[in-house]
């Protein structure tokens, strides 16, 4: 076994290890932690992966947005914030029977593909994947279309907050 | 290849023979020599941070018209090493009810935050932990790290005080991050890439005279992400005591606190290395290594006095006031700044370089100029319809 074997065995154990305890933990503040913690094992294997825009993306976005915006929703909507309730809903099962029916499904569609037993190609020296992305995300015959669409999907969650959140006859925000 | 030339490669080729020569194979000697790196940096950076301790009560105290530490050895420099041995010998409290893994591991990632920053940070040609090509990114990564160990402190300690603090210093940060991060995007813009190495290498003329106005926003928000003066509100002595470490005691708080004070230093750093050349000083960084690393850490510290200036000399703002500040006229102007900053970069490519400067520059002073006359016909308006309503204008302040 390889070094970079050993590391992604600890950063996928890890990573499902925070992922378990964030669905068994009782307190709603500790599995908001848990997820930061799996959150985090996924960017350092996307480090590992070499696609460092997409590990840092993934701290700045999960951890520094999503996580916090957790965080401030569990301690903004419960009464007591050492909260004790029950660790699962009745459809447990259904959420169990489904992932473990996921895993089947891709552990069966991942073996028939020709790409998980052939060796990746080394990343040429002087690659810039970075540049790469950015010239694939404007470029006309790659990504753009679909980028401007997720753009325009984005401000148009923006202008629906700010509308829910407007309140007409007030006049304006908070006042 | 000498010593004085590339002293780590030098210090880590040395190192390598040695540990070759124990029968270490040489990966794992690689990576002994990678981790004797890092506590290399971290060690130095601690002994600056107990410098930097002695260098803030020094400054505060000549601001507000004191003498400051002087008693304990030459100009008051052993202070602060009496200031850690209280610290280290305190009683260390944990408040009943706090969530003590949650207590304990949020002042280590406070601090956390603040050194993995070091390791983007380009302290000579040669010396550097990693040339990351998405180091403006890593910048705001690490800051959402500190985002979460201030929530973490502020939840665990089971005080209503402190968990105010972290909710508006979580606030702040979230909300300062967005101008911060338009503006590390324009120095992006110049050098072509998001790597600290290529930034500094770019600056034949420092950034600060392309986009003085992108220098002073980013300066802005620096100090709102460190939360310090005139954006303390999570602080508020007045009101919530001390905020989100209130519950603290002992070298924890000691955590905090020292890493607030590096975290103004690196930030100081980090405005230099952006936008006033990093260790670049009219040619003095290709004459040694050492000269560069001078030359950084005396701009670090300008930059590191300016914001000890301003945290010293204003006002707290109201929370509301901040907010309203950054969301209605920080961000727009950020965003408009970038918006003509790149749109100039792409019609001025091939320009020659004095055009393409005072374009540049006039274009900035320009922005800020409209962005201020628009600031200012808005607070006008304002005071008339308060004052031009004539009835109560005393009801009409306490409604607001």
């Amino acid at each position: 076994m390889t070094g970079e074997q050993i590391v992604f065995l600890l950063v996928a154990l890890f990573t499902l290890g925070s992922g378990l305890m964030v669905v068994t933990t009782r307190n709603l503040v500790h599995a908001a932690l848990w997820l930061v913690s799996t959150l985090f094992g996924v960017a350092v294997t996307y480090a590992l992966l070499s696609a460092s825009f997409l590990a840092v993306v993934q701290v700045v976005v999960y951890i520094g947005a999503i996580a916090i915006l957790f965080i401030f929703a569990v301690m903004l909507t419960r009464k007591d914030m050492r909260d004790q309730g029950a660790q699962q809903n009745p459809n447990w099962w259904v959420g169990a029977l489904l992932s473990v029916l996921t895993f089947i499904g891709l552990f069966f569609l991942l073996q028939g593909w020709s790409g998980m037993s052939t060796t990746a190609t080394a990343i040429p020296t002087g690659f810039d994947a970075i540049s790469e992305l950015g010239t694939a995300l404007v470029s006309p015959d790659a990504f753009v279309l679909p980028f401007e669409v997720a753009s325009v999907l984005l401000v148009a969650a923006l202008v629906g907050a700010v509308y829910v959140a407007f309140n007409p006859r007030k006049g304006d925000f908070g006042k | 290849m000498s010593f004085w030339n590339d002293p780590l490669k030098v210090a880590a080729d040395w190192l390598l023979g040695i540990f070759t020569g124990w029968g270490l194979p040489e990966i794992a000697a690689n990576i002994l020599i990678g981790f004797l790196g890092v506590l290399l940096l971290i060690s130095v950076l601690m002994l600056v941070d107990i410098f930097l301790v002695w260098v803030e009560r020094k400054v505060v105290s000549r601001f507000q018209d004191r003498i400051g530490p002087n008693r304990v050895g030459p100009f008051g420099l052993i202070q602060p090493f009496a200031d850690i041995i209280k610290l280290i010998i305190k009683e260390d409290t944990t408040p009943s009810g706090a969530d003590k893994v949650v207590y304990n591991i949020a002042p280590m990632l406070s601090m956390m935050s603040v050194l993995i920053l070091w390791a983007v940070v380009p302290l000579a040609p040669t010396i550097l932990g990693v040339d990351l090509n998405i180091g403006a990114l890593y910048i705001i990564a690490a800051g959402a790290i500190g985002t979460l160990s201030i929530i973490m402190a502020g939840w665990s300690s089971n005080n209503k005080f402190a968990l105010i603090g972290a909710f508006r210093q979580v606030a702040v940060m979230v909300s300062f991050e967005i101008p911060m991060l338009t503006m590390l995007l324009i120095p992006t813009i110049f050098a072509g890439s998001m790597g600290m190495g290529r930034i500094i290498e770019s600056q034949q003329i420092w950034f600060v005279f392309l986009a003085p106005l992108a220098a002073l926003i980013f300066l802005i928000a620096a100090i709102a992400e460190l939360g310090r003066a005139p954006f303390d509100m999570a602080e508020g002595e007045s009101e919530l005591v001390s905020g989100y470490n209130i519950e603290y005691s002992g070298m924890k708080f000691g955590m905090f606190y020292a890493g607030e004070l590096l975290h103004a230093f690196t930030f100081g750093g980090f405005w230099s290395i952006l936008f006033f050349g990093g260790y670049r000083f009219f040619g003095l960084q290709d004459v040694s290594p050492f000269l560069a690393i001078a030359v950084i850490i005396f701009k670090a510290f300008i930059g590191y006095w300016i914001i000890m200036w301003v945290k010293y000399t204003l006002l707290r703002i109201r929370i509301d006031h901040m907010l309203g500040f950054n969301w209605k006229f920080l961000t727009p102007l950020a965003f408009t700044l970038l918006m003509m900053t790149a749109l100039l970069n792409a019609l001025l490519a091939g320009t020659p370089t004095w055009i393409y400067i005072s374009v540049m520059f006039l274009s900035n002073i320009l922005l800020a100029w409209i962005a201020t006359e628009i600031a200012r016909s808005y607070s006008r308006r304002e005071r008339e319809k308060v004052e031009g309503s004539g009835a109560a204008p005393v009801a009409e302040g306490v409604h607001h």
